[in-house]
């Protein structure tokens, strides 16, 4: 027999446990998309549900209502009303919290007017005892015309009833639970009679949306006599949602009984602290500083792991596979490429760990709440907070938590801004200018000025993200109305298998969104610094060899010697030498121009470049030894130092400005749907950087 | 004189009366911020905006701008 496939949806309001469902139901079997041509992600997996059953699931996004507001949100809709979509669902599963059961009802209710036939799971059941509540079945199934489910998505209770009641959905009632449409008799009379194959409330829906979907119908209506001002249908719309809350109050007063004394809870308690508005704020300072400090702490053992894996690698494929073009592409190429991405790894990963447990815990929304009056000063929002937190690992997981701002303008800033954020790949820069020109000593007896400057490098960051944010406040002319509003969700204990699979598909959303550029882009360097026009470069060994001429030298060194000359010549060292007048000025010499320009892979190629050009040798990246090499280095006409407290100072502002990352460049065109942005921030950033270090160095040398 | 949302002080209760709906999202109104239900104000965030409010059963944050959108009859003191 064919194995029979149900095609489910899931659906329900944000913080009802849906993705938890969803977990429960597919284990790991799942994969995550994106929606073709916009970036709301899709998560699809498959359940087995009996002997010749399987279902594929969608957890579709968080929504209140099918009214849409975000582009999150306009998915379902889409989804739901077109039947010709192929993953137009045979059963919707629609997920509600048990202690927020009247307001997910609003949800079934519309689902329910859409005669697609739907199961009603009761999540969090668990908690039902200790909050008092109480829920007559029988009587909820009949009232609102569908099957429930009590499930535990945390306890894993529930689940196998619920595949059941999928297995079996041929049998469950189609009919709506209220009649929406007495809200205003005579307009969906008319609407009727013009549109008699199609189904009333889809109609109404399509004319309420303001996103595109149904293009055609939508048009079919507009030239129809039945527009309406944009007041109208929202009082038309009020009208429904009151209505839909009547009958869902008549139902729950006699399908529900909850016991208020015992409703009481930890919620006003800890919110009380949490959102004081003195230990509120200690409480999210210190919670910052830990994560921080235990990111650090944490990640540096599997950095170094990883960092001396690849350069084992690299070492090892060098040696054993026959000597050639290919092999340098592999060696040179392609695996420092892939190294320099997975080196992140570890503390994007550990800063998603922090953020998914206060995200999942609903702590996260009182920092939102506590934060927003001052954001909104600066042009952004409360929930711009985390996309600035985030920022301090990866600008790109960073701008795709935007998505929840629902005021554009504040969001379109929010992206804007994020890349001045101290990321994870301007660590290894600034750590070795540092050491080369900050000097290594105390000042008031135990702050180490090599650390202070660090965290001050931090402060900067997210400093002129504020303040650009503000400028950008003052300059943009954008007419979006600004409303803000974030539901306080309970507390709960965080559940292990939500965080971890968070964590898994931010690091994902690392490793494939900038993972390809940074790759290609290495790729892209390592063929301009191997090749180069000319004879200079084709005979580079010959002019070495020339210039020694019988003086005795290391084999070592001598090929260091013939691989600087050769990068010198080579199309980088070209682009390296010809940017020299414009950088000159900032105090660098074309050899940092060289490792400025590769730097747009991703900005920690800095310092790999820069061993390179002093002829370290490749293969050892040893930190110790570039510094030494930088440290020696003069400039041959005026014979002092490259790297002095001027020119550093000047290197660190300038990497800590500019735009000098394609992957995050990328994230923000698709974002904004616009090359605008990005381009904005590549000239804005770079051009404010180049000014400052210009200033940085003039008044300092 | 009218009362807004605004005006509530932390702790107090009260009835929406009315509001201004083309200022409101429809995503409140969805949560159940609608005549004539019941709304608390469980919190002032810092410099007064935004606030906390308990409505129909919603636990939600809105800035004062959309409170004082909001029209309502005091219950409580």
């Amino acid at each position: 027999m064919a194995v029979q496939t149900i095609k489910i949806s899931l659906i329900g309001n944000p913080n009802t446990g849906k993705t938890s469902v969803f977990n429960q139901l597919t284990g790991l079997n799942q994969q995550v998309g994106n929606y073709p041509g916009i970036t709301v992600e899709r998560k699809q997996g498959t359940v087995r549900l009996g002997e010749n059953t399987k279902g594929t699931v969608i957890d579709l996004p968080g929504t209140y209502s099918l009214n849409a507001s975000s582009m999150d949100e306009s998915v379902v809709i889409e989804l739901l009303l077109n039947r010709n979509d192929k993953d137009f669902p045979d059963v919707a599963v629609v997920v509600t919290d048990v202690e927020n059961l009247k307001r997910n009802l609003l949800l079934f209710t519309q689902i329910k007017d859409l005669e697609i036939p739907a199961i009603l799971v009761i999540n969090m059941a668990d908690r039902m005892q200790r909050k008092g509540i109480s829920l007559n079945i029988p009587y909820l199934e009949e009232q609102l015309k569908t099957k429930i489910a009590l499930v535990s998505s945390r306890k894993g209770t529930g689940i196998n009833e619920l595949k059941e009641l999928i297995v079996n959905y041929k049998y469950l009632p189609t009919e709506p639970c209220l009649n929406a449409s007495s809200i205003d008799p005579d307009y969906f009379d008319k609407l009727r009679q013009a549109f008699p194959n199609q189904l009333l409330y889809k109609l109404w829906l399509v004319i309420t949306q303001d996103v595109n979907f149904g293009q055609l119908e939508r048009n079919e209506i507009e030239k129809s006599s039945f527009t309406k001002s944009k007041t109208e249908l929202k009082r038309l719309q009020q009208k429904e949602t009151i209505k839909r809350y009547q009958f869902i109050n008549n139902v729950l007063k006699q399908g529900q009984t909850v016991d208020t004394a015992m409703a009481k809870d930890l919620r006003a308690r800890l919110d009380r602290v949490l959102t004081h508005k003195v230990f509120g704020y200690v409480i999210f300072f210190s919670i910052l500083l830990l994560i921080f400090q235990s990111i650090f702490a944490w990640s540096s053992v599997p950095m170094d792991l990883i960092d001396e894996g690849f350069s084992w690698l690299s070492s090892y494929t060098s040696k054993n596979m026959p000597p050639g073009k290919l092999t340098e592409l592999v060696t040179e190429g392609i695996i420092p490429g892939i190294g320099g991405v997975v080196i992140f790894i570890p503390q994007i990963a550990f800063l998603f760990l922090f953020i998914s447990i206060l995200e999942e815990s609903g702590y996260m929304s009182r920092v939102v709440f506590l934060m927003d009056r001052i954001m909104k000063r600066f042009g952004l929002s409360g929930k711009s907070v985390v996309p600035l937190i985030s920022g301090t690992a990866c600008a790109i997981p960073a701008i795709m938590a935007t998505r929840n701002i629902e005021n554009w303008r504040e969001r379109l800033i929010t992206i804007l801004v994020t890349p001045f954020t101290t990321c994870s790949a301007r660590l290894p820069v600034y750590a070795i200018l540092i050491a080369l020109v900050i000097p290594n000593r105390m000042v008031l007896g135990f702050f180490n000025v090599q650390g202070l400057t660090l965290m001050l490098l931090y402060m900067l960051g997210f400093a002129s993200a504020i303040i650009s944010a503000m400028i950008l406040n003052k300059v943009l002319k954008t007419r979006y109305k600004s409303f803000f509003v974030a539901e306080m969700p309970n507390y709960k204990l965080p559940l292990a298998k939500n965080v971890a699979i968070t964590v898994i598909e931010k690091t994902k959303a690392f490793v494939y969104g900038a993972g390809k550029i940074i790759l290609a882009i290495s790729i892209v360097i390592w063929f301009l610094g191997s090749h180069g026009p000319g004879e200079e470069f084709k005979n580079a060994e010959q002019i070495i060899t020339n210039e020694i001429g019988n003086t005795q030298i290391d084999p070592d060194k001598l090929n260091d010697k013939i691989a600087a000359y050769q990068l010198e010549h080579s199309y980088i060292g070209i682009m390296g030498k010809s940017i020299e007048p414009a950088i000159k000025p900032l105090g660098y010499d074309w050899k940092i121009g060289i490792a400025i320009v590769s730097s747009f892979a991703a900005r920690e190629v800095f310092v790999g470049t820069l061993a390179t050009i002093y002829n370290i040798g490749s293969g050892s990246e040893d930190e110790a030894t570039i510094k030494e090499r930088m440290k020696a280095e003069t400039d041959p006409e005026t014979g002092k130092k490259i790297f002095n407290f001027a020119s550093g100072l000047s290197l660190l502002l300038f990497y800590a400005f500019a735009m000098q990352c394609m992957s995050t460049l990328a994230v923000t065109k698709k974002e904004t749907n616009s090359w605008k942005w990005p381009l904005m921030q590549l000239f804005g950033m770079s051009a404010f950087a180049y000014l400052v270090s210009l200033i940085t160095y003039q008044l300092l040398k | 004189m009218k009362n807004t949302l605004a005006g509530l002080k932390k702790g107090q209760k009260a009835i929406i009366v009315d509001f201004n709906i083309d200022l409101i999202p429809l995503k409140l109104l969805e949560m159940g911020c609608l005549p004539g239900n019941l709304v608390e104000v469980l919190q002032i965030a810092p410099f007064g905006d935004p606030i906390y409010i308990n409505v129909n059963d919603s636990h939600v944050a809105i800035r004062l701008e959309t409170a004082f959108e909001i029209d309502v009859e005091i219950l409580t003191p």
